[in-house]
């Protein structure tokens, strides 16, 4: 295929247009929280009054959200990887029905998911008032994510071929699958557990009807900010929201990597 | 202590063995085979004649239909699960742990059964001298080859000093050149190890290279079973005849028959006479005697000639037969077009018909 000269110059054209649009509201939006008076613009001078307000207000939802994320990845690695064996290797429709069930929070909004919890839940007074029950509604959202990613390892055929492999050699069903059959599927175990914590920490409109004023969410408590303070604070929010996932994301990412590489296949 | 030493020879007695899926597959059917203790057996046929299922039912990975009996030496194992089985298997792609070292992978099965870490290195450095993966005892099978890799499995299915080794087509996933290496390499490992061996291929070359003894299969039956060149040379069944080589089929006359003869471009054969009745013959490309025009000779025209490097391939047009295949020496004088005259030693014959018909 011939590439017309001019191609390239339009497409990085198109490319810079597009990233551009995109990447100006999130500038735009983190400059609003360091400047000392939105309205006047640049000229009023730039500030980290703002973010430490928000800090003083609000750092308790950091810590909160991160503990949430990391919580829901240890419950999902206890849950969902031996359920993901277990879809793996029934044979059965039933196995099929609990797959798609076991999908259907991600499709049904938060909100009727949460008001469930709530109705069935609602009157477990100090379980209600938790960040327990937060937990759970982050838990029924994510576990597909991770179940459906480390499934799919588990039902490919090397996998299959090394499970019979360490049975030959006298594995126990527990030997094999904490010995052999996890390492084997590490990478997609550390996907799954990247996809289910930042899920879990930008999870907002489930998070928003369970949350009570003592459990508040890093998401909660931007929708709060821009709510009811000044434009400024609630950008300032995001900005600290930003550097606060992208750090954690950027860590995990590279923790990831270096198992992967480690594992080496 | 020499490794000959350490293995168990185990004898294996299968009666009456049969898988029947649970849609109604008869994937094998009652078979009834004995193993020597020490002894090298192939099941050798085609894809889908059942010499994987039955290998896997000697290892207990899957369950054969009622009635069946595997018995290790005096043990029934029919009912006893494939990690109780002591066995040792090597499977077609490998089937290592990935996130494991070349010698994790060796002392999984030592480990296991509880082994110490000491007597484990030393058992496993005993095993990599052995396969001669001096070196890479660190390495992952990721970053192996795929001949060393393939040795990786048999070191690891030998570690565990199992009563019986069971391999399942373990050259196929190689290239070509490699996988006659690792043959040679293999029947030699085997011979000195002399464990009780059960190894599984569709490939008639390796199983008459490794084997001491081949069980031909087709369609869920164990057809004839021998010693290779015993097959090769008096084969009971034309299926075995067919599959292990290549070979020509002679059409008989009704004349032919009642005379007890076989008509090869003029001239006629004796028949055997076990074989009087049947209505072809076969015949070996290599059984084939090519040479000039002449009284005692049949007729032929070379109407393609092939070289084949060490020998070479013959298809011959005669007026009483269809195309037959002659294998000739390399350096033969018979050339595209020629007419030349051929022969057969009767005693070269096989039959087309089970041997057992009238």
């Amino acid at each position: 295929m011939r590439t017309n000269p001019k191609t390239p110059t339009l497409l990085l054209g198109i490319t810079l247009i597009v990233s551009v649009f995109m990447i100006a509201p999130i500038g735009l939006s983190v400059l609003a929280g360091l400047l000392n008076n939105y309205s006047t613009g640049i000229k009023s001078g730039l500030t980290t009054r703002w973010l430490m307000e928000v800090l003083d207000v609000y750092g308790s939802t950091v810590g909160w959200s991160l503990m949430l994320g990391l919580l829901c990845v240890l419950g999902n690695l206890l849950i969902g990887v031996p359920c993901a064996y277990a879809l793996a290797r029934s044979p059965s429709r039933a196995a099929r029905l609990f797959e798609e069930l076991l999908t259907l929070p991600v499709a049904v909004p938060g909100l009727a998911t949460a008001l469930a919890l709530i109705l069935t839940y609602g009157h477990m007074r100090d379980f209600r008032q938790s960040f327990a029950f937060i937990l759970v509604g982050h838990m029924v959202f994510t576990l597909p994510f991770m179940v459906r990613t480390v499934s799919s390892a588990f039902q490919r055929h090397e996998l299959l071929a090394i499970d019979e492999a360490a049975r030959t050699l006298g594995a126990s069903f527990i030997q094999r699958f904490i010995g052999v059959l996890v390492p084997a599927v590490l990478p997609a175990i550390v996907a799954g557990s990247l996809m289910v914590f930042t899920l879990s920490v930008g999870e907002f409109n489930l998070t928003w009807m369970l949350h009570t004023p003592l459990t508040r969410t890093l998401p909660v408590g931007l929708a709060d900010s821009y709510a009811s303070m000044r434009i400024e604070i609630g950008s300032a929010y995001t900005l600290v929201f930003l550097l606060v996932i992208l750090t954690v994301l950027w860590g995990l990412q590279a923790i990831g990597q270096l198992i992967e590489k480690h594992h080496g296949t | 202590m020499e490794p000959e030493s350490i293995y168990p020879r185990t004898h294996i007695q299968i009666t009456d063995c049969a898988k029947t899926y649970a849609d109604g597959t008869r994937a094998l059917q009652p078979t009834t085979l004995t193993v020597e203790p020490g002894e090298v057996l192939a099941l050798l046929g085609p894809s889908g004649c059942g010499k994987t299922t039955l290998l896997r039912i000697i290892a207990g990975l899957e369950t054969p239909d009622a009635g069946s009996q595997i018995l290790f030496g005096d043990t029934d194992v029919t009912r006893l699960p494939v990690e109780q089985r002591g066995i040792g298997m090597v499977f077609q792609h490998y089937a290592l742990f990935p996130q494991m070292s070349v010698a994790a992978n060796i002392g999984y099965g030592l480990k296991i059964r509880g082994v110490d870490g000491a007597e484990r290195d030393r058992a496993v450095g005993e095993l990599v001298d052995l396969v001669r993966l001096n070196g890479l005892e660190h390495k992952r099978p990721a970053e192996l080859s795929g001949g060393q890799r393939q040795r990786v499995a048999l070191a690891r299915a030998v570690a565990v000093r199992p009563k019986v080794l069971l391999l399942d087509e373990p050259l196929t996933a190689l290239d070509a050149k490699l996988k006659e290496s690792l043959r040679d390499e293999l029947a030699e490992l085997l011979r000195r190890l002399h464990i009780t061996s059960v190894y599984v291929t569709h490939d008639q070359q390796e199983a008459l290279a490794i084997a001491d003894r081949l069980a031909v299969m087709q369609s869920g039956h164990i057809v004839q079973v021998g010693d290779g060149e015993a097959l090769y040379r008096t084969p009971a069944h034309p299926f075995v005849a067919t599959f292990l080589g290549r070979v020509n089929r002679l059409e008989r006359t009704v004349a032919d028959r009642a005379g007890h003869t076989v008509s090869i471009g003029g001239l006629t054969l004796a028949c055997p006479a076990a074989w009087a009745h049947q209505s072809a013959l076969l015949v070996r490309p290599e059984d084939i005697e090519v040479g000039s025009c002449a009284v005692g000779w049949g007729q032929a025209v070379v109407i393609q000639r092939s070289f084949l490097g060490d020998r070479v391939q013959l298809t011959l047009s005669l007026s009483d037969q269809a195309q037959l295949r002659a294998d000739v020496a390399r350096d033969h004088a018979a050339q595209l077009g020629d007419s030349v005259g051929i022969r057969i030693n009767p005693e070269r014959l096989m039959p087309s018909h089970e041997s057992s018909k009238p």
